[in-house]
């Protein structure tokens, strides 16, 4: 297919039909109508199938219950939908299904504002739902990577039995963008769904059961810790992330998303007024790239985290760096997406020998 | 010799957990017998709910999957839109279906989902200990509603078949009841009549079976079945609410 | 005569196949307990069982098979 221009929304939806996505459920929320609206006019025509459902919570469920009967499956919502859903993802990933929920960020919190924010971080990366589970999460910054990062999850979804989070923002999801869809194969080796409830005639008469209540602690425990031994696998081998110009960086910017972008203008700004400022850009935030930073350890004198936000991936940078070296932050919030001009203002400050 | 009755292979050999002479047991079989008489095991698949009924995944022989509280019609409606040729059915409490639910319940109705509901209603919240539901009788006291359920602040009753028999694309919703043997009976029938409607693909169908809780209504399970006759029927009369197709 | 066969121990003691039985032959057998410690349900006149499987019907626990 040639390049074609969409708007966020629409190529992030494209791009899950292309994954093979047949099935999708969801519910209406500003910035990202487009995604339901497009599946609803595009899923029939390929025999698939558009539910709207009552809420996002219903969502979830119905995307609990198409995975559980073995289909590639997505909703999507932002943010305070997405905050409705975690009961559903936290019994997604007990029951070990795979699914793919796309978050086009708002900002909140409460009923917040529609404009684009990165606040949903922790929901995203540090649970969300009760218990002990994690959700795979991949971080586009451009209309491409998103993507590509739609056909990565659902691939990443099938591979761990796992939901897998698009973590996108109301700028990716109404930006317009050249983008390509190739012809799309799952990758190799991925498990069948040989635990999929399609009826015991299909099984041999084996029963299927798709269920995440375990009374007995001892059997709960060991369900858990085979769970976080996918964990390890996963961020042992799926860590994604860029590093920009960092190779003789005294100041490393550390940013996600649309927030990145802003911040390569403002290296580019930096660069040209003889400051050495480097970009680390996660690309999973679950599996957070703490290698990164060791590959940057040794040239940078300090950090400054730009999010949209209070400072929620600060927090895993602060893990990161470990103390052992300053880090600045930089956000903004209630929806306002930072220029680069201020961020190039915060890296003068910090040369300045000013650590905000 | 003939068998005039013995257990039904609709069922696992997993002994029930249920309270003595809870009619839980009861519905279960009559759901079993009905997917093997319509020849419909192998492609059946109970969503369970939480409640009681929570473990019905052991009991029914079939696929299963465990559904989050009151969500079973959007976990059906999953399932049955990924395969349309699997009988799928949900298996709910009266907190399931008419609290927490509620929104579930209505919107599977209003899509006239393929699916068929087995409404369990004993006017209790069994599992839990014996909270209010929304369908506990005004005066009838539970761990929430200690002096009895007062009709000031706590509400009345809610009738589901009622309510759902005003939505449209509904087709087949009727309220039996099991506490004797010929309400037993028209209870299979109207039971069978649901799943058949699923296999002919004629839409959603709901059957409300009154139900006891002999536990925490502190009755004997004998006079629980009487306390249905004497006080559940008025409340809520047996009957077929809603039939597109005719001829119950 | 009908044959009518408990499988005792699953036995709950709930008396619902007593309360249903047309010619009242069934009681609870207060002299032991089977294995969940319940009385269990049992005919004391096979004799004028009809075999009509109400009981068995009505037992939440699919305790009794009935042929006749």
């Amino acid at each position: 297919m040639a390049r074609k221009l969409m708007k966020g929304n629409e190529a992030i939806a494209a791009a899950a039909i292309n994954a093979g996505c047949r099935f999708f459920f969801g519910y209406p929320i500003t910035p990202q109508n487009e995604i339901p609206e497009y599946m609803s006019r595009e899923l029939p025509k390929i025999g698939g199938t558009y539910v709207q459902a009552e809420s996002e919570v219903a969502a979830i469920n119905m995307v609990y219950g198409a995975a559980g009967a073995g289909a590639r499956v997505l909703t999507s919502s932002s943010s305070p939908g997405i905050s409705l859903m975690q009961e559903g993802i936290s019994y997604i990933a007990g029951a070990e299904l795979p699914c793919v929920l796309v978050n086009v960020m708002r900002a909140g919190p409460g009923l917040g504002g529609v404009q684009p924010a990165q606040a949903d971080y922790f929901q995203a990366t540090k649970g969300g739902g009760h218990g002990d589970y994690r959700v795979i999460v991949l971080a586009p910054a451009n209309l491409q990577e998103a993507v590509d990062l739609t056909q990565l999850a659902f691939d990443l979804a099938d591979k761990y039995r796992n939901p897998v989070m698009v973590l996108a923002d109301g700028m990716i999801g109404q930006l317009m963008e050249p983008v390509e869809l190739s012809p799309y194969q799952p990758a190799a080796g991925l498990p069948a769904k040989d635990w999929a409830t399609t009826g015991t005639s299909h099984s041999g008469g084996r029963r299927r059961i798709i269920n995440s209540l375990y009374l007995y602690p001892d059997e709960l425990e060991k369900h858990v810790r085979a769970i976080f031994r996918k964990y390890d696998e996963v961020e042992r081998t799926e860590v994604r992330f860029e590093l920009l110009d960092c190779e003789d960086a005294d100041i490393v910017i550390v940013a996600y998303g649309t927030t990145s972008r802003i911040a390569r203008s403002a290296i580019d700004k930096c660069r040209r007024l003889g400051l050495r400022v480097g970009l680390l850009r996660p690309i999973t935030l679950y599996p957070f790239p703490f290698a990164a930073f060791e590959q940057v350890m040794g040239r940078a004198r300090s950090f400054l985290v730009v999010e949209m936000s209070m400072g929620q991936m600060l927090d895993d940078v602060k893990i990161a760096v470990a103390g052992r070296r300053p880090i600045a932050f930089y956000g903004r919030t209630g929806g306002i997406v930072p220029t680069p001009e201020e961020v190039v203002k915060q890296v003068q400050e910090i040369a300045g020998g000013r650590v905000a | 010799m003939k068998v005039v009755y013995e257990k039904s292979p609709g069922l696992t050999d997993v002994p029930m957990h249920y309270c003595p002479g809870c009619t839980h047991g009861i519905i279960h079989k009559l759901v079993a017998e009905t997917l093997v008489e319509l020849d419909v095991l192998g492609r059946a698949v109970v969503v369970a709910p939480v409640g009681c009924a929570v473990f019905a995944y052991d009991y029914f022989n079939c696929d299963a999957q465990e559904a989050a509280h009151g969500r079973a019609p959007a976990v059906a409606t999953g399932i049955k839109r990924v395969h349309p040729d699997n009988i799928v059915f949900t298996y709910q409490g009266d907190g399931d279906l008419a609290s927490i639910g509620m929104g579930e319940i209505v919107h599977a109705a209003m899509r006239g989902e393929n699916i068929t509901v087995v409404f369990v209603n004993n006017a209790i919240y069994g599992m839990t200990g014996g909270q209010m539901a929304p369908t506990t009788l005004v005066g009838q006291p539970t761990t929430t509603s200690p002096t009895g359920r007062s009709r000031i602040g706590q509400g009345a009753p809610l009738r589901v078949c009622e309510m759902l028999a005003t939505i449209e694309a509904t087709t087949y919703i009727a309220r039996v009841s099991v506490h004797t043997i010929p309400r037993l009976n028209a209870a299979k029938r109207a039971i069978k009549k649901a799943f058949q409607l699923q296999l002919e693909n004629k839409g959603f169908s709901l059957v409300e079976v009154l139900s006891t809780c002999p536990t925490n209504w502190g009755l004997s399970p004998v006079d629980a079945l009487r306390w249905v006759e004497q006080n559940m029927i008025p409340i809520y009369p047996l009957g077929v609410y809603k039939d597109v197709e005719g001829g119950t | 005569m009908p044959e009518v066969i408990f499988a005792e121990n699953l036995c709950k003691g709930c008396e619902l196949c007593i309360t249903v039985c047309p010619t009242k032959i069934l009681k609870l057998d207060t002299t032991r307990v089977n294995s969940r410690g319940y009385f269990p349900a049992i005919i004391y006149n096979l004799a004028e069982c009809s075999g009509c499987g109400s009981c068995a019907k009505i037992c939440p626990d699919s305790v009794i098979t009935v042929h006749r």
